[in-house]
């Protein structure tokens, strides 16, 4: 090792998982979870792009948001709110596992994540078919007849408008879906690397973070669920 | 050799450049300065084929009608040298050579917080460069720097989406630059380091990195809806599908215009390091100069829309942008009045590093105030889409950014190479840059003025003086970049031997040998003193370890 500081972290020149260009655990510690806290700030300025298109969108065109929000299933819709708020806490209680240096249990916490994960892939595949059975993919097939509902008097609405509404529909919930299926990907590789004992009570910095990217890919779904299926509902 | 103050045996037998010779131990290194030779050596190639395209211009625009080339072409030139000059060059530069190389031995840390992270920045950077070059190769992109919908998205037949991929891979590089700097400055710092002993160059790193990671992810985001739109003719964009071209204007530009801080502000650190050295004296308004960093970046998020007075806002945000405008010239103007009251009563010498500080201070003065005419909307109006804007972004971009580099470069050359350049010819190209320079783009504000306007191949006879002007002036500045290219180059192998400190500079950087060992020191430093201590640094004869 090329650390002249060992003289004053002798308990830690030992540790395997130290950098060589860190002082102590603590300060790589603290390196790596700023580093995770900047991304999120990353990832919540890249989706704040979408957001701000579907808040303008929606001023401009509100019947054909309303009309395109009626078509989704709220039923898929609040089943993977469900998952993912369950997935959340495992992700919470393999944390803790990890904390406490239980392998088995932690092991056990991350593959459930992952298996809640693609779960809501699935659940969300099934409503993407039904997207493109109902010929709500935008493009040179899509069609929509549907009117907005306002208070009994059905108004016309623009399919230009309501493709609009899908396609931010499209591209919304395609880049949250990729952000879990890459969620997926990472607690699958932290399982494994958890299973052969990688990280023990004073070295779990990667389950931590992988941990606070997973909640955020949930909060951005708290978030997209309300904008998306609920809020032009009436009835 | 000249004499040199300290003995030049104090180099060690191993350095970063000396420890691994093999192509694998550049290519895989997670040294940050290594990584910051691979940038210097990547932006360089970039920059010349930038500067290459920018010559095609010139030399197209030497006469009133199109001989060299048509509106097709002529259009595909200008989008290359916009976008390889903006997004391969003028963002990475400054941060991506000087301050990977500098910011960790700046702090005495023994390297950035990530260094793997940092590999990668480059790795990704290359992959958007080699993409791009691909882009070109095969066709080209016509639509301006800018992307500008709906043309891009349902009206040019070239190849958008390559290059739109290959922005949103660049992007991630610089997020990842700017995170890395960001930690490392909070986490790494050595001990008694306290925020208001940093270096000024590293405050301007850090405003920069903000920007970095707060406005790229937004290009990112915009440049992915113009590709899906392309792609899958969407409507978010194109008006006659119910989008709004204007949206995209906003988003482009929330991350564009302080994109023009992420080029500047790094310099403007350089110039900060150059003056107070070269003036022996500690920078006037230490507080300030640093806070005003913070404040370009914070200030640079809230004014984007004056990019759009003529696109159709309403008079009323029209207004407020223009106001908004105004202010970011507060904290610009902060810095250029505490430089030059740091020379008052300096003892300034003039050396090739401080001649590029001089040739900053007063172009950027010029690049700013121009900068305030544009953001008074009734100027604006009347020469949107003139040469004018086009005279003004050079001078902050080329007579800014690129003489802040140049200016570092020179600086820590020898901390860089452990070789001092030739200060001659540095001089000479010095003078040959700023002439050239001025020759070029001056005649541009005229031009502008009265009413050539910009991204056409032709124009009346009677602009065909000033344009005359332009192009000579483009040729000797070309004379100006291409000089260091070659000197530096020779200094590697016959420049005289640079010892730990040839300027007698304060800063942790010149603390350590030249070029500095692999983990930059040998024993961690402690800090007991505020920067830019010149008071208690003697100075030597600074003409002493340099060429003749």
């Amino acid at each position: 090792m090329h650390d002249s500081q060992t003289t004053t972290v002798e308990h830690e020149a030992h540790n395997p998982a130290l950098l060589h260009h860190f002082a102590d655990a603590q300060q790589q510690k603290n390196a790596a979870s700023l580093g995770m806290w900047l991304f999120l700030v990353t990832e919540i300025m890249f989706f704040g792009g979408m957001f701000c298109a579907y808040l303008v969108y929606r001023l401009a065109h509100f019947n054909a948001f309303a009309a395109g929000s009626q078509q989704l299933s709220i039923w898929m819709g609040a089943t993977n709110t469900a998952v993912l708020i369950v997935s959340s806490v495992t992700v919470v209680l393999a944390v803790k596992a990890a904390e406490a240096g239980k392998r088995k249990l932690l092991v056990g916490y991350l593959v459930v994540t992952v298996l809640l994960g693609m779960t809501f892939l699935t659940v969300k595949g099934f409503e993407y078919r039904e997207k493109f059975e109902k010929h709500h993919v935008p493009g040179p097939t899509f069609k929509f007849t549907d009117t907005f509902d306002d208070n009994g008097k059905q108004i016309p609405v623009n399919p230009k408008e309501a493709q609009l509404f899908f396609s931010l529909y499209f591209v919304m919930t395609g880049m949250h879906a990729l952000h879990m299926i890459i969620g997926c990907g990472l607690f699958s590789v932290l399982a494994v690397l958890a299973w052969k004992g990688h990280y023990t009570p004073g070295y779990f910095t990667p389950i931590e973070n992988a941990g606070l990217y997973w909640h955020l890919v949930d909060i951005i779904w708290i978030y997209l669920f309300p904008l998306l299926y609920l809020i032009s509902r009436h009835s | 050799m000249a004499s040199i103050g300290i003995p030049a045996n104090q180099a060690p037998k191993t350095n970063y450049l000396n420890n691994g010779h093999s192509l694998k131990s550049w290519l895989l290194t997670t040294d940050h300065k290594r990584i910051a030779l691979l940038y210097l050596i990547s932006v360089t190639v970039f920059f010349f084929l930038g500067g290459f395209f920018a010559m095609l211009i010139r030399l197209e625009l030497l006469t009133p009608q199109g001989d060299l080339m048509q509106a097709d072409t002529y259009n595909k030139v200008f989008t290359m040298h916009g976008m390889i000059m903006v997004f391969f060059f003028l963002i990475p530069v400054v941060p991506a050579v000087l301050g990977n190389f500098l910011v960790p031995l700046m702090i005495g840390a023994k390297d950035l917080a990530f260094p793997r992270i940092n590999l990668l920045s480059w790795y990704l950077y290359i992959t958007a460069g080699v993409l791009f070059l691909h882009c070109m190769l095969t066709g080209g992109v016509d639509t301006g720097w800018t992307f500008y919908t709906p043309y891009s998205t349902a009206g040019s037949n070239t190849n958008v989406v390559e290059a739109g991929i290959s922005v949103f891979i660049a992007g991630f590089s610089s997020i990842f630059t700017g995170l890395n700097f960001i930690v490392t400055i909070h986490r790494m710092r050595a001990p008694g380091l306290t925020w208001d002993r940093l270096p000024l160059f590293i405050w301007a790193n850090y405003a920069t990195s903000l920007i970095m990671i707060l406005g790229t992810p937004v290009i990112a985001i915009t440049v992915v809806l113009v590709a899906v739109e392309r792609l899958f003719h969407l409507g978010i964009f194109d008006p006659r599908l119910g989008g709004d071209p204007l949206l995209f204007q906003h988003l482009f530009w929330f991350y564009s215009h302080p994109a023009v801080y992420i080029m500047i502000l790094p310099s403007m650190g350089v110039v900060s390091e150059l003056v107070a050295c070269f003036a022996r004296k500690r920078i006037f308004g230490y507080k300030f100069v640093a806070l005003s960093s913070i404040a370009i970046a914070v200030f640079g998020f809230l004014v984007w829309a004056h990019h759009m007075f003529v696109a159709g806002i309403s008079l009323y945000a029209a207004m407020i942008f223009s106001f908004l405008s105004f202010s970011v010239g507060v904290p610009s103007a902060v810095k250029v009045f505490n430089w030059t009251a740091t020379l008052y009563k300096g003892s300034i010498s003039y050396a090739t590093p401080m001649l590029y500080a001089f040739g900053f201070i007063g172009l950027f003065t010029i690049g700013g105030l121009t900068g305030l005419m544009l953001a008074t909307i009734g100027i604006d109006v009347h020469v949107t889409d003139t040469y004018f804007v086009v005279a003004h972004f050079h001078y902050v971009m080329v007579g800014g950014v690129l003489m802040g580099y140049l200016g570092g470069l020179h600086f820590w050359w020898p901390k860089i190479s452990g070789r001092m350049y030739p200060e001659g010819w540095a001089k000479l190209s010095a003078l040959l840059v700023f002439v050239g320079f001025n020759l070029t783009f001056f005649p541009q504000f005229i031009l502008g003025y009265v009413g050539m306007p910009r991204r056409y191949w032709q124009y009346p006879p009677e602009f065909q003086v000033l344009n005359v002007l332009s192009t000579a002036g483009a040729s000797v500045l070309a004379v100006g970049y291409l000089l260091p290219m070659i000197y530096l180059f020779w200094s590697l192998r016959y420049g005289p031997i640079a010892d730990a400190n040839p300027w007698n500079a304060a800063g942790l950087e010149w603390k350590t040998t030249s070029p500095p060992p692999t983990f930059n020191f040998d024993e961690t430093p402690v800090v007991t003193w505020e920067a830019y201590n010149y008071d208690e640094i003697p100075q030597k004869e600074l003409e002493a370890p340099v060429a003749r």
